[in-house]
């Protein structure tokens, strides 16, 4: 069933010169899509840009900063034409120890990993809603299942985008515009380059580009970036509250 | 930054090291205060020489291309790119990089570090010959764009360099034009050591040449083996379009190695050989059409060969001899090593050209010998007689693939050593020192 979107088009990387932003695009430059790039350090999205041309890919760029209150308006309003794929890969993890006293970076890690990429999924949805097709690309986080001690600053915000993009799926799901949430476990990128990470279980953000290609493809709903990470979910899920919280996880 | 264990791709020795990843070459900044460091490629040098405890920083994340002239062939990259990388974009435009080590899955960076040769050394030298400029960041903070004009003592101590001068961000070297993409070859099977050498030499002429030397042979039969030699298909080759039809794969499939084999002795490399003497054997005469990528790099087919060799990993033992020496050198290692009672499963040897440029270089005119040992008892003490040999016989041992030489062996090998001491001190100062497991093993 073709819901209106070709097998390759424009696709819209947001965070693309971040490591699973420059897998993704990397993968599908190479497999012909049309690029639309945006970032916020310019300089080091048009050394990205420059790599993508010099390998055949036709790029454009965009100065976006997703933490910034107007940054995803500006964006879509600085895209000559709406995208047939969009991918949102910001984020940020924090330090959550510090970030637990300290407000303003709590609120930058909510802001990089939920209020940014809801609100730019949530206007680039608008515009495909209107048009009649595209394929939203949200990368959320297994830390995003429940709230731990660890981490529940960052996996609140991943929890948050999580529910919207499965609310945004649902409005959505007649309009011919697919929503896609891509749930990774361990990734070995710039966030976690000081982890140690169970090699087993870790990665690599070619492994999540991949993913993300044939959720595009598969119009897929909810994407486990590694099987085993759905039946974490599962477990994590469903352990009584009365237990988690004791669970020093 | 983290702890990790890492070794290289002979898996001994193992080293636990503080691992970081270069993204972009401002970040240099971040490990001013670490005292010591050594940039990582792809983990392909065989043995200590991309390991440093204090801080090994990882440049695959460096991988991007700058520039390319279509014109001239030129390549400009960032020092992490994958030679596999450049391949799968360049090579369908026809052009090939000018000289590749047996394995795609190397770093630019690493090819100028370690100046690897390949089967074409007899006719266009090393790649460090090819690269035009690189750009080298040194000890004192800076970054020097490295020429054979501008800052040219340290080009000739950094190509080859074992990345000791500083960190190589970026290169360009110039590639060579192909018109297809496949490699029109013969493969002649030699019955001894003399008749392999006799073969290589009468296949001088030809733009690749190698042998394979059966490791297990003895007595009479040392250094029996199989030379293989070629050139890539010229466009009118008609046979190279029909080659193209019947195998659109090109060998680039890839062989998964079940569970089971990696824990079996027989190493692949050794089946490979067999499998191909044997074709040899049944007189396969004449040259065949085959996808450059079976011809250069026959063992990427199998991923993760190098773990066949078990917990304990292999060393690889890599001399070369000069011209005059080689054919009583080479015998005397292959009787040591038939002696020794170890098993050397695979030898490669090579005709080499002239002396590399780089300082450190390990290519000089004469016969390279690479043996493949798994560690066991008395292997190192095997190798250690055949460094006397080595160095009895006026030759040296390639850095790129060694974990265990002693310095005196080295220093001798070298004879620029002193003057590679002098450029690296130049280029090294408080805030970065640049070494490896294998520079403080070897004293350098």
């Amino acid at each position: 069933m073709n819901r209106g979107v070709p097998a390759v088009g424009t696709a819209l990387v947001v965070g693309a010169t971040g490591d699973i932003g420059r897998a993704v695009a990397r993968r599908l430059g190479r497999d012909g899509w049309e690029l639309q790039l945006a970032a916020r350090d310019s300089q080091r999205l048009e050394a990205e840009a420059q790599d993508l041309r010099l390998r055949g890919v036709t790029v454009t760029t965009y100065d976006c900063d997703v933490l910034q209150e107007a940054g995803p308006l500006a964006l879509i309003d600085a895209l000559p034409a709406a995208p047939d794929v969009a991918v949102c890969t910001v984020g940020a993890l924090g330090d959550q120890p510090h970030d637990e006293k300290d407000w303003r970076a709590a609120e930058r890690v909510m802001r990089a990993n939920y209020l940014g990429p809801a609100l730019l999924m949530g206007a680039l949805a608008n515009r495909f809603e209107e048009r009649g097709h595209g394929v939203l690309v949200g990368i959320s986080s297994i830390a995003g299942e429940r709230g731990r001690r660890s981490n529940y600053i960052y996996g609140s915000a991943k929890s948050g985008f999580t529910a919207f993009l499965s609310g945004l799926r649902s409005r959505l799901h007649r309009s011919g515009v697919c929503v896609v949430t891509v749930i990774p476990g361990y990734v070995r990128t710039r966030m976690t380059d000081h982890l140690e990470l169970p090699a087993l279980l870790t990665a690599t953000p070619e492994d999540v580009a991949d993913a993300i290609v044939v959720a595009i493809r598969k119009r897929r709903n909810v994407v486990y970036v590694g099987r085993v990470w759905r039946d974490v979910a599962l477990v994590v899920r469903a352990i009584p509250e009365s237990i988690f919280k004791r669970i020093p996880l | 930054m983290r702890a990790t264990n890492l070794s290289g791709w002979g898996r001994y020795p193992v080293c636990g090291c503080q691992l970081a990843t270069l993204r972009r070459e401002e970040q240099l900044a971040e490990w001013a205060a670490s005292s010591t460091m050594i940039a990582r490629g792809n983990g392909r040098s065989y043995g200590d020489a991309a390991l440093n405890p204090e801080l090994t920083l990882s440049m695959l994340a460096m991988n991007r291309l700058l520039a390319f002239d279509a014109n001239q062939g030129v390549v400009s990259c960032e020092a992490g790119v994958l030679l596999a990388d450049l391949l799968k974009l360049y090579v369908p435009q026809g052009w090939f990089p000018p000289v590749v080590p047996g394995t795609a899955e190397v770093t630019v960076g690493g090819m100028i570090a370690a100046d690897v040769h390949g089967k074409n050394h007899h006719r266009d030298g090393s790649f460090g010959r090819h690269v035009e400029s690189l750009r080298l960041a040194t000890g004192n903070g800076g970054v020097l764009t490295c020429t054979r004009e501008e800052n040219a003592d340290l080009f000739r101590a950094t190509i080859g360099g074992m990345g000791l001068t500083g960190v190589i961000l970026s290169a360009s070297f110039r590639m060579c034009r192909i018109e297809s993409e496949y490699v029109r070859t013969e493969t002649l099977g030699t019955p001894d050591l003399a008749a392999t050498m006799a073969m290589l030499e009468t296949s001088n002429d030809q733009r690749y040449s190698v042998a394979w030397i059966d490791g297990r042979a003895k007595g009479g039969d040392l250094g029996r083996g199989l030379v293989s030699r070629g050139d890539f298909a010229t466009a009118d080759d008609g046979s190279a379009r029909r080659a193209a039809h019947r195998s659109r794969d090109g060998g680039r499939r890839q062989l998964p190695i079940p569970a089971l084999l990696s824990v079996a002795l027989n190493p692949v490399s050794v089946r490979l050989f067999d499998a191909l003497y044997n074709r040899v054997g049944r007189s396969q005469r004449g040259s065949r059409l085959v996808h450059h990528t079976s011809f250069f790099f026959p063992l990427d087919r199998v991923p993760g060969w190098n773990r066949l060799y078990g917990r304990r990993g292999f060393v690889q033992y890599q001399c070369v001899l000069p011209t005059s020496q080689s054919s009583q050198g080479l015998q005397a290692i292959l009787e040591r090593v038939e002696k020794s009672g170890q098993i050397a499963y695979l030898g490669v040897l090579k005709l080499l050209g002239e002396q590399g440029e780089g300082m450190m270089s390990f290519p000089m005119p004469g016969y390279t010998l690479a043996l493949d040992f798994p560690v066991r008892r008395g292997t190192l003490e095997l190798l250690d007689s055949l460094d006397e040999i080595t160095a009895a016989h006026g030759g040296r041992v390639y850095l790129a693939k060694d974990a265990r030489c002693r310095g005196d062996h080295v220093r001798q090998g070298y004879p620029d050593l002193p003057l590679f001491g002098d450029v690296r001190r130049r280029s090294t100062n408080a805030t970065y020192d640049f070494s490896s497991a294998m520079s403080r093993r070897l004293g350098l």
